[in-house]
């Protein structure tokens, strides 16, 4: 017998005659919160990310500001003008993003337009992300729900950290050091 | 998993009478899992939903075992159309021969690794070097345990058991290329295997994890980590190779809603943890391959008391809240899952035939503060009682048992037996001899009372 169908016999021997359980799933799929984009500013600013909530008008000049001698990595589709760095030498990256969650803080990259690569993301100590406020719902059932499982998907909440050391958070081990939020509204 | 994982042939009452004499490890230990409670509490006290989220969490995942094979088939399915290839492995040694051969077919002899219990159970690490290949651990506490020739001690952060400046004299002495004015600073630290990492990331070609979740409707792979080293591993690589227990399995892509809730809040204390990656099969031209692991999960899951341990989603919460792990420390369990649910977990998929193993059942007060805390809810306490049940007893504990029944079974009997014990009370030694030593070697014998209860009530009420 292959390892297959011996294990997929196992299984059905061990649960022979169990009976089938029903998934209650009265939890919150859709979290009343009153102000998604001051909630999720402050609970990326609880990671140590700085923050900037921005009407879209002046974010190119924010924009402008915060790359101001870097040499930055633009992704395809990113909807300003500039040129691609390179991986290993670029000082950070900027992107959009395909879904924010306000109550855990947390930015979704789905990689496409504008996202760059998995690794554009990932290997520069700098990342700055732009966030619509029409893309920030307010818990994970929503950004679950709008995202496609068959695209890569990176969840980014804050910079790297470790705990490792006595529980100690320490920001910045092997991903970018210092990420760096400009929402526009 | 050998039984000398730790090199401690010994059982648990013997390796945590050594551990509790270690003042350092005690404080170290003490220190940290008050510090991971704290957080834990303010986190999941944010959630108004918690306790519905955890009845969510527990029938998934009793759902999902119901209907493991049909899961792992559909799952096999998704995985492959997406591009990636499917192994099965019956236990260590198949599962070790696959990722070898797959690590040998693409003329590496180097790879890099993403923190993972499964291929700690299994030994991979010990199994690829005896192939002549060398595999790197990235996550900053499996690197302090491999470079300090030690042993994890905590299924989150396996390096619980080492201070700051343990870590600066374990990265001193061999860590090359170490600032040798290096401080014992947390930041500095993380700094220095920042550096040690990052160019061996750049290079390697192959990758091996396991994964947090992996969903039967999709085929997504998930694994949630801190620091970076996850996404470094999982993106750069031309191949890479994930080995997972088949119970890590999810059956539709909505309930990552509930995992991605009870996981991070139960594990480390935060909302959310800095780094989640999820992939569908062969991304972005990687090569990628599953291989699915049994090594004694379908012996668990016949087992209808204790096949809940399955549903463990490996988030530690039990091993931070349990006042013997806190004072006892991983080592002493012999085993890469130590604690409450290491002490289910361990004597089911080794079986309970060596002295540690049999004596794991025990390792607990049975206070229950690791059910309470558990998101899934794992009755940690009574599948310790059913093992102790199961576990081999000695033929004087079994006679001796088999006495007290017939005496308990008996109101005649116990009254008898009372009023001897009263009579023989001064001849009642402070520790017994013999077997029943290991009993007094840890308590106090109860004093005797000069009457029992029962000739009280006789002597007052009848009268």
């Amino acid at each position: 017998m292959s390892a297959r169908e011996e294990i997929l016999a196992r299984i059905g021997k061990a649960v022979a005659g169990a009976a089938d359980v029903e998934i209650p799933r009265d939890y919150r799929t859709a979290p009343q919160v009153e102000d998604v984009v001051g909630l999720f500013a402050e609970r990326v600013d609880d990671y140590r990310a700085i923050v900037h909530v921005l009407p879209a008008a002046e974010v190119p000049a924010r924009i402008d500001e915060a790359v101001a001698g870097r040499r930055m990595i633009v992704p395809d589709g990113f909807d300003r003008d500039g040129g691609w760095g390179d991986l290993d030498t670029a000082d950070g990256v900027i992107t959009s993003c395909a879904v924010a969650i306000a109550e855990t803080g947390t930015i979704v990259l789905d990689h496409g337009p504008g996202q760059g690569t998995r690794a554009q993301t990932l290997v520069p100590d700098y990342h700055l992300c732009v966030v619509r406020a029409d893309q920030i719902v307010a818990g994970v059932p929503e950004a679950i729900a709008r995202l496609d499982p068959a695209r890569p998907l990176t969840w980014i909440s804050g910079p790297s950290a470790t705990s490792d050391i006595e529980l100690n958070r320490v920001e910045g081990v092997h991903g970018p050091r210092t990420l760096e939020v400009i929402i526009s509204t | 998993m050998s039984a000398t994982f730790l090199g401690m042939p010994g059982n648990f009452p013997k390796n945590a009478a050594k551990a509790v004499q270690d003042s350092q490890l005690r404080y170290n230990l003490r220190k940290a899992t008050h510090t991971i409670r704290g957080k834990r509490a303010n986190v999941v006290g944010e959630l108004p939903d918690w306790q519905e989220l955890r009845a969510a969490g527990k029938a998934i995942k009793d759902h999902t075992l119901r209907n493991l094979d049909r899961y792992l088939v559909q799952l096999e399915a998704a995985v492959t159309r997406a591009g990636g290839t499917v192994h099965w492995a019956r236990d260590a040694a198949e599962a070790n021969a696959i990722v070898a051969g797959l690590v040998k077919a693409t003329g590496e002899t180097e790879v890099v690794k993403v923190k993972s219990m499964a291929t700690q159970e299994i030994e991979l690490n010990q199994a690829l070097a005896a192939q002549g290949i060398t595999a790197y651990e990235t996550d900053l506490a499996e690197l302090i345990v491999q470079l300090g020739d030690d042993f994890p001690s905590h299924i989150l952060v396996p390096a619980i058991h080492r201070n700051r400046s343990e870590i600066r004299e374990i990265f001193l002495e061999k860590m090359p290329k170490v600032p040798p004015n290096l401080t014992d600073d947390p930041p500095a630290l993380a700094e220095a295997a920042r550096l040690h990492l990052r160019e061996r990331f750049l290079k390697s070609k192959v990758a091996i994890s396991g994964a947090n979740f992996m969903i039967a409707e999709t085929g997504t792979l998930v694994v949630l980590e801190s620091e970076g080293n996850g996404r470094m591993c999982l993106t750069l690589p031309e191949t890479l190779i994930s080995v997972v227990g088949i119970e890590k399995l999810l059956p539709s892509w909505r309930d990552l809603e509930v995992f991605l809730q009870l996981l991070p809040r139960s594990s480390t204390g935060e909302r959310m943890n800095p780094y989640t990656s999820m992939w569908t099969g062969a991304v972005e031209g990687q090569d990628f391959h599953l291989v699915l692991l049994d090594n004694g999960r379908t012996d668990v899951l016949a087992d209808e008391v204790g096949r809940q341990a399955l549903r463990c989603i490996r988030c530690s919460a039990c091993l931070n809240v349990c006042p013997v792990y806190e004072r006892a420390g991983g080592h002493a369990y012999g085993s890469v899952y130590p604690g409450p649910i290491g002490a289910i977990l361990t004597p089911q998929l080794r079986g309970m035939s060596s002295d540690l193993d049999a004596s794991l059942p025990y390792a607990s007060s049975l206070c229950g503060a690791c059910y309470e805390v558990c998101p899934v809810a794992i009755d940690i306490p009574e599948v310790l009682v059913d093992l102790r049940a199961k576990a081999p007893h000695a033929a004087a504990e079994r006679a001796g048992m088999k006495v007290a029944g017939w005496i308990l079974n008996d109101h005649q009997r116990l009254a008898r037996a009372q009023r001897a014990a009263s009579r023989l009370r001064g001849l009642v030694p402070k520790r017994l001899p013999g077997p029943m030593s290991a009993w007094t070697d840890t308590r106090d014998i109860p004093e005797i009372p000069e009457e029992s209860f029962r000739d009280w009530w006789e002597r007052n009420e009848r009268a």
